[in-house]
């Protein structure tokens, strides 16, 4: 590395300020004619003649960059200003007033803010649930930029019908098949501006709908990419059929083979005579425990479960009419059921770059629980789903289900102290969905690169990252 | 005393079906009915004491069956033993101070039955601590009590001063049952009014704008972040539901209703709210001697977070809670399991019952929680605040170390 830097400032020409600062124009504005252009060949070339200094490295990378046409993140090895620009854009922070007028004003959606919000939580949407359905209905006829498949897919969000990380995205991603399969360019229009501008309509509406989860953002970012990588030679049916290949591609490539790979590599730490624990529902964990009973392995399921989306009822449900021998508990109970327990299987709903697991709220606690019984914790997780974001605690960046459910317990009549909260000044109810976990809980990560450890996931997500993980 | 059985029979009732709630009402219920128990016991003249304590034993033993979970009524069970032990020994000890202040009166020969010749007045004292001697292999040997040595070294004196002797044994048995039945007042007053002497002291511990985290419902912690409000420390107060049993939603109505900012959270969020609470609460179903706590189920997760987040866990628990033993494997020894029907519906799950479709199913709703004392930062009980490392020594001022096993012994009569 020395040799190459010491050698490559030798040969660099020794310029002056005025010499610089003209480079350094005509780079930018190389490479605004390249953004322009949605051409990929000529900005390496222009940036690769404007930067002979870093010859070595960055040629080899150039020829695999993505051109920044909806990235702001640079594809070369990256300049002290595009490594600025490789920052995440912040998200909308909801105690932001005048921004989120601006939204409003763009919103497709009617929604009521809820009454009695939690003070730590203004920086998250709250809305009134059932506010939005009635009103969407009514809107059905005129919403005609929306496509029936994605406004399908944003009432299915809304009302529950989808929920799960994998399930919102493959409903995400066919419905914009579908969009895409009945999309006209308009005349005197790009394809690619025009669509991508549609796009990205359909998902400021699913956001609405219901926040975006990280590994649908993942999915999007690939989408987008790959609208902007066409070439600018084909037809409209031909980059339509691309693009729609494209995604089939994905859902087969990265989601569904990526669990058999997980389930393959999982299945092999499961030994006889386990006591393994889940929580909630994973279609990860599912998998696995399901693929080792096929094998025959001879071992016992705890699953854990807790309110209020009981998801866990329904793996229970799954694994006992398949002939697994399981236990249920409450998370409440985790700590007594611990000290039976050898392996503890969880799911995610993505991996951050400091290694913090977020996924459904509870099981930060129940690996918590876990670590202080020395029970090692593997989750499984496909790398779609990793994000270059950072979070160090469940506060800053989360979501705000519904609070009904927390007053109402289904199946249990004598519980309703809660009845009429809303009523009540200083009462509020605190329906969290995420929680993150810190990576020291982890002991393991099992995805479709293989067994890593939590430290390895930055790495992942820039080596692999954007140009092969979405291909 | 037929009412003496009944009323103990319909306790022991209460207690098997577990129809009782909380350990206050437990331990004052257990405490009223041994107080009858000790009105209505006849005692012999000499080793009244040894004769109260055999019934109380006898007593005790059956209720700490009924219910071996339920701590807080071995714990009166214990106390009350002690105060027997201690009222006889300050008895003694004061006679033997008010040996010339004694008060003849000869109706009081009849019912003596042993002849107390003279007693000298080391005599007299060892004779007193006699009924009170630790179980040693002179005691165990001896069947009669050591009264019949007595008048071997005995010194001459005359037949007045052995009435007086008399006449100080039967009054102190009458003066004994009556110590003690003061003395049980005096507990059953504790018990009622523990939540007044811990909550007197909120306002050292809860400043303005803190943010308080609580799991479940307790009276003590109600009673405990009401008096601080009353002291105009402006709080807000996370409440978890503590499932299966939703109390939490109680003690969130209760706390809402009395101006407190409330928020209700779901037990599996805890662990993401920790990170901006300051306290920890927490009531206690019973406080072992080493300082662990049998606490509801829910409560060991809660600690773990709060030593990952360095937030102070505080156990707020009347001294009646306060038991001389200590868990072994609490878990599942002090543990009670309550019916699936709480998690489960068994209407949608009972085709998954029937064990013939391939896999068993297993359902597991513990009641309780065992929190290490390394978990737990301050214990604060109506005596004042504690280190979990401490609360041994407190056992002392409350507990003999022969009441530690509430069995009948076979060698003492009554």
């Amino acid at each position: 590395m020395k040799d190459q830097s010491n050698s490559s400032k030798q040969q660099k020409p020794k310029l002056t300020k005025a010499e610089r600062r003209e480079l350094q124009e005509a780079q930018r504005a190389a490479k605004a004619a390249a953004k322009g252009e949605g051409n990929k060949a000529s900005a390496t070339a222009t940036s690769a003649n404007a930067r002979p200094a870093k010859a070595v490295k960055p040629a080899q990378k150039s020829d695999n960059a993505s051109v920044a046409a909806t990235e702001k993140k640079g594809g070369d090895f990256p300049h002290e200003k595009d490594r600025k620009k490789d920052v995440p854009q912040p998200r909308l922070q909801y105690d932001d007033k005048s921004r989120v007028e601006k939204a409003k004003r763009r919103s497709v959606v009617k929604q009521t803010e809820a009454r009695n919000r939690v003070e730590l939580f203004r920086h998250l949407p709250q809305y009134e649930h059932g506010s939005q359905l009635p009103d969407l209905e009514a809107k059905f006829f005129d919403l005609y930029p929306m496509h029936p498949a994605v406004y399908k897919v944003g009432l299915q969000y809304i009302s529950g019908d989808i929920s799960g990380g994998n399930d919102r995205c493959i409903a995400m991603l066919q419905a914009f098949q579908e969009a895409i399969k009945d999309y006209k360019v308009p005349p005197e229009k790009s394809l690619g501006r025009d669509l991508t501008a549609k796009i990205g309509s359909y998902v400021s509406f699913l956001i609405e709908c219901r926040p975006l989860s990280i590994s649908m953002g993942n999915a999007i970012r690939f989408l987008k990419s790959q609208i902007a990588k066409l070439p600018l030679t084909l037809s409209e049916s031909e980059a339509k059929t691309s693009l729609q290949a494209d995604i089939e591609r994905f859902i087969s490539e990265k989601i569904v083979l990526a669990n058999k790979v997980i389930v393959k590599h999982a299945v092999t730490k499961i030994r006889d005579g386990d006591v393994l624990l889940t929580y909630g529902s994973s279609l990860a964990v599912e998998m696995i425990l399901l693929h080792a009973h096929e094998l025959g392995k001879q071992f016992r399921v705890v699953i854990v479960d807790s309110r209020p989306k009981l998801r866990g009822q329904q793996l229970l449900r799954r694994l006992v009419e398949k002939g697994l021998n399981c236990t249920y508990t409450h998370i409440n109970g985790v700590s007594y059921i611990m000290h039976e327990v050898s392996r503890v299987f969880l799911g995610a709903e993505s991996i951050l770059s400091n290694g913090t697991v977020y996924s459904r709220v509870g099981t930060a606690s129940v690996a918590m629980v876990a670590h202080a019984a020395r029970v090692p914790v593997i989750v499984c997780c496909e790398a779609y789903k990793f994000h270059e974001r950072v979070q160090l605690d469940s506060i800053c960046s989360n979501e705000l289900g519904d609070p009904e459910v927390i007053s109402n317990v289904p199946g249990r009549m004598d519980v309703n102290h809660l009845n009429g909260w809303a009523d009540i000044e200083n009462l509020q109810l605190l329906n969290l969905i995420y929680d993150a976990m810190p990576s020291d809980y982890v002991s393991m990560i099992v995805t479709d690169y293989g067994m890593v450890p939590p430290t390895s996931v930055p790495v992942i997500v820039r080596e692999y990252g954007r140009e092969q993980v979405w291909i | 005393m037929p009412d003496v059985h009944t009323l103990v029979n319909e306790f022991l009732n209460q207690l098997k079906k577990r129809k009782i709630e909380g350990s206050q009402a437990t331990a004052k219920q257990a405490a009223e009915l041994l107080r009858s128990v000790i009105s209505q016991q006849r005692l012999p003249q000499t080793h009244q004491a040894t004769a109260l304590i055999s019934a109380v034993r006898a007593v005790g033993e059956k209720l700490i069956a009924a219910n071996p979970v339920e701590l807080a009524v071995g714990n009166i069970v214990r106390r009350v033993l002690h105060i027997i032990r201690e009222e006889d020994l300050s008895l003694a000890t004061a006679a033997i101070d008010g040996l010339e202040l004694s008060a003849v009166s000869d109706d009081e020969d009849d019912v003596e039955r042993d002849d107390y010749p003279v007693l000298s007045a080391a005599a007299v004292a060892a004779a007193a601590r006699s009924t009170l001697r630790p179980p040693s292999l002179q005691t165990l040997l001896e069947d009669t009590p050591i009264s019949a040595a007595i008048p071997h070294t005995s010194s001459s004196g005359g037949d007045s001063e052995g009435k007086s002797r008399s006449v100080d044994k039967s009054s102190r048995g009458r003066k004994l049952k009556h110590d003690v039945i003061e003395a049980v007042n005096e507990l059953i007053q504790d018990i009622s009014t523990c939540y007044e002497q811990i909550a007197e002291q909120a306002v050292e511990h809860i400043h303005q704008n803190e943010v308080i985290l609580t799991l479940g419902s307790s009276k003590t912690v109600l009673e405990f972040l009401c008096a601080a409000k009353e002291k105009k420390r402006s709080f807000k107060v996370f409440v978890a539901e503590g499932a299966p049993r939703y109390q939490g939603h109680l003690l969130a109505k209760e706390l809402a209703a009395r101006g407190l900012q409330t928020t209700v959270i779901t037990d599996s969020a805890v662990f993401a709210m920790i990170s901006r609470v300051n306290m920890v609460i927490v009531g206690a179903h019973a406080v072992m001697a080493n300082g662990g706590v049998i606490a509801p189920v829910g409560l060991n997760m809660v600690a773990l977070a709060a030593q990952r987040h360095a937030v102070p866990f505080v156990v707020l628990a009347g001294s009646h809670k306060l038991c001389p033993l200590y868990p072994h494997n609490p878990e599942v020894l002090l543990n009670e399991l309550r019916s699936p029907s709480e998690l489960l519906d068994f209407g949608e799950f009972s085709d998954c019952m029937d064990s013939a479709s391939g896999g068993s199913l297993h359902v597991v709703n513990p009641t309780f929680d065992y929190v290490p004392p390394k978990l737990v930062s301050l214990f604060i009980t109506d005596t004042g605040g504690h280190n979990p490392s401490y609360m041994y020594r407190l056992i002392a001022d409350y507990y003999s170390a022969d009441d530690l096993v509430v069995k009948r012994r076979p060698a003492t009569t009554s």
